[in-house]
């Protein structure tokens, strides 16, 4: 009998989705607030079930549950919980209840959750799908919108595109190597088909091309410059908290993916193959992400192609693999600190962007003016997450940006400064709604905000996380270096 | 003749450059989904095919395509969903006519 208490916190929150869309479907009453506490606590549940599972492997390897799985599945619970906290002001537009937002958001959940404990590409290409075909309902759920639909549509296309891209790189990962294990196995059958294959060239032709593809169709799922341009708008269309899962929680579980894909099973083709590919890659997307994201006028775009520009600077971590040294701060490790400290200042600033398009009805950048003047607090929380994703200490987004340029400082140092020079863009754009806010008083017209109890939750526990984590990060840090310890670097 | 792996391969590699040819220039949603099913196919040819040749005891790839067939339904209801709600509100599914978002 295989041990499943291994699975329990997904096992519960797949039964939870379920249970939430009956009782969705089973309760015509008018909008109130209660669906959205009781899937807040299905995944309150799951989050406090992860310790209770422990660690392990079931079923060969296709399941397992290491410190990386559980790094990225508090993270995709975080972002799951405070898009689900911040979807009141969607509900009470919507009219009703409606069970099945909730229920396909903990499924995508699921599906990230599942994606990031396995490392086998069967189980891995069937929990992505999972993840991102709840995603396309879910940007296309203001049935009653234009854009909403637009986004929806523009979504599944590229998504479905990206899938069968990734297929084909994993279908030649198979034919070379004849498993489906991302393992130590697979490393020497790659390197045997590369020694029977190779007399004259450094790449292995259908090797280079897997890669290509891998890269190619999971960077169209983590917008990486320049499988990126469905990004700005599907966050512009999409139902606002939906826009913050996708921008954290899916990005995340592509990280994972493409950590757990190039980390266990190719990290001998790290120097040759794809190192400078996606050193390459996160260059252009720092660059692209910040000068467009200087240009926007509506929030949502703008934080779009800041998104764009976060995953360059991941992508920094990324490819510094460290050489020895074990114990200290190293890419991977400062790349998974760097989302978690995005995880908070994102959805927190998402957040604020709900709050205040729920009394104004407005994403634009230059309403905002004055907002400081009735609604201190709004403003200055706004302030506080915006300058820790510009990387302003003493907020957890400096210690990420910190970290991710220490990683990258020794083999990547053109990298890093590229990295350095475009920070200060992206502080332009985001002092620029913060300035909006502060200095443009005179001309505001603007009411007092007014708050729901679970969007101003969502709003003081990321505010507490920012602040928190950025005065004593190192406990995060300290689990982070404990997770990749896994890797065969 | 003796049909070999290369064959196999050759005739994958076609059928999805047919169809990603077909994603970037069709113009009607329905098209564009069906273009995609055409790559997913590929990808099942090229799965089966290494199974048969390259761990033939096993039978990861024919799995691997059974999973595959399965998830592109899933992703053609959804699919034909959402260009139904995109018909209903746009009253057309010409890709190009889609386009309140730009830049």
């Amino acid at each position: 009998m295989p041990n499943l208490k291994l699975m329990l916190p997904e096992l519960l929150l797949f039964a939870w989705a379920i249970l939430v869309i009956i009782i969705g479907i089973s309760r015509r009453r008018k909008n109130n607030e209660s669906l959205i506490y009781i899937t807040l606590l299905g995944i309150v549940i799951s989050g406090l079930l992860i310790p209770i599972a422990g660690y392990g492997e079931l079923f060969g390897r296709t399941f397992l549950v290491d410190k990386y799985a559980v790094f990225f599945k508090i993270i995709f619970l975080g972002a799951a919980f405070f898009a689900v906290a911040s979807s009141s002001d969607l509900m009470s537009k919507l009219k009703s209840d409606h069970g099945e937002f909730f229920g396909l958001m903990l499924l995508s959940t699921v599906g990230m959750m599942f994606l990031t404990s396995t490392a086998e590409l069967i189980t891995l290409y069937v929990s992505l799908e999972l993840t991102t075909i709840p995603l396309f309902v879910l940007a296309a759920y203001r049935k009653d919108q234009l854009a909403s639909s637009e986004a929806g549509l523009k979504y599944l296309i590229l998504g479905a595109l990206s899938s069968a891209i990734l297929l084909y790189g994993i279908s030649l990962i198979y034919g070379l190597t004849g498993t489906t294990f991302l393992n130590d196995n697979l490393m020497r059958l790659i390197q045997q088909s590369i020694q029977m294959l190779l007399t004259t060239a450094s790449i292995n032709p259908a090797l280079a091309i897997a890669i290509i593809m891998l890269v190619a169709g999971l960077g169209f799922k983590l917008a990486l410059v320049p499988f990126h341009m469905w990004a700005p708008d599907v966050y512009e269309g999409a139902p606002t908290p939906v826009t913050a899962f996708l921008s954290v929680a899916s990005k995340a579980a592509g990280v994972a993916a493409l950590a757990r894909i190039f980390y266990a099973g190719l990290t001998s083709f790290h120097s040759t193959d794809w190192g400078p590919l996606l050193a390459v890659l996160a260059a252009a997307a720092m660059i692209v992400g910040n000068i467009t994201a200087v240009l926007q006028t509506n929030i949502k775009r703008m934080l779009a192609y800041s998104s764009i520009a976060h995953i360059g600077y991941l992508l920094i971590g990324f490819v510094a693999l460290p050489l020895g040294d074990s114990g200290s701060i190293n890419g991977p490790a400062s790349l998974m600190f760097y989302l978690f400290a995005y995880m908070f200042a994102n959805m927190g600033a998402f957040a604020c962007a709900i709050a205040f398009a729920r009394n104004f009805d407005s994403y634009q950048i230059r309403d905002y003016q004055g907002l400081s003047e009735k609604s201190t607090g709004l403003a200055v929380m706004l302030t506080i997450f915006l300058l820790s994703l510009a990387g302003i200490p003493p907020l957890v987004g400096f210690f990420g940006k910190y970290y991710v340029f220490l990683a990258g400082w020794t083999d990547y140092r053109w990298l890093v400064i590229i990295g350095i020079l475009t920070s200060v863009i992206a502080l332009y754009y985001y002092a620029n709604v913060i300035k909006q806010m502060f200095f443009n008083k005179e001309k505001s017209t603007l009411d007092k905000v007014k708050l729901d109890t679970p969007l101003a939750i969502t709003l003081v526990l990321t505010v507490i996380g920012t602040i928190v984590c950025g005065l004593y990060p190192e406990p995060v840090i300290r689990f982070a270096v404990e997770a990749v310890a896994i890797f065969p670097f | 003749m003796q049909i070999s792996l290369t064959h196999y391969l050759a005739l994958a590699a076609v059928l999805f450059a047919i169809g990603f040819f077909g994603v970037l220039t069709r113009r009607n949603a329905i098209g564009i989904l069906m273009a995609i099913e055409l790559m997913f196919n590929a990808v099942n040819i090229n799965f089966v095919a290494f199974n048969r040749f390259i761990t033939p005891i096993e039978f990861t790839g024919q799995i691997f395509a059974i999973f595959t067939v399965v998830i592109a339904a899933a992703e053609a209801t959804v699919g034909l969903a959402i260009v139904l709600l995109i018909y209903r509100n746009f009253r057309d599914i010409f890709v190009d006519n889609i386009n309140l978002m730009k830049w």
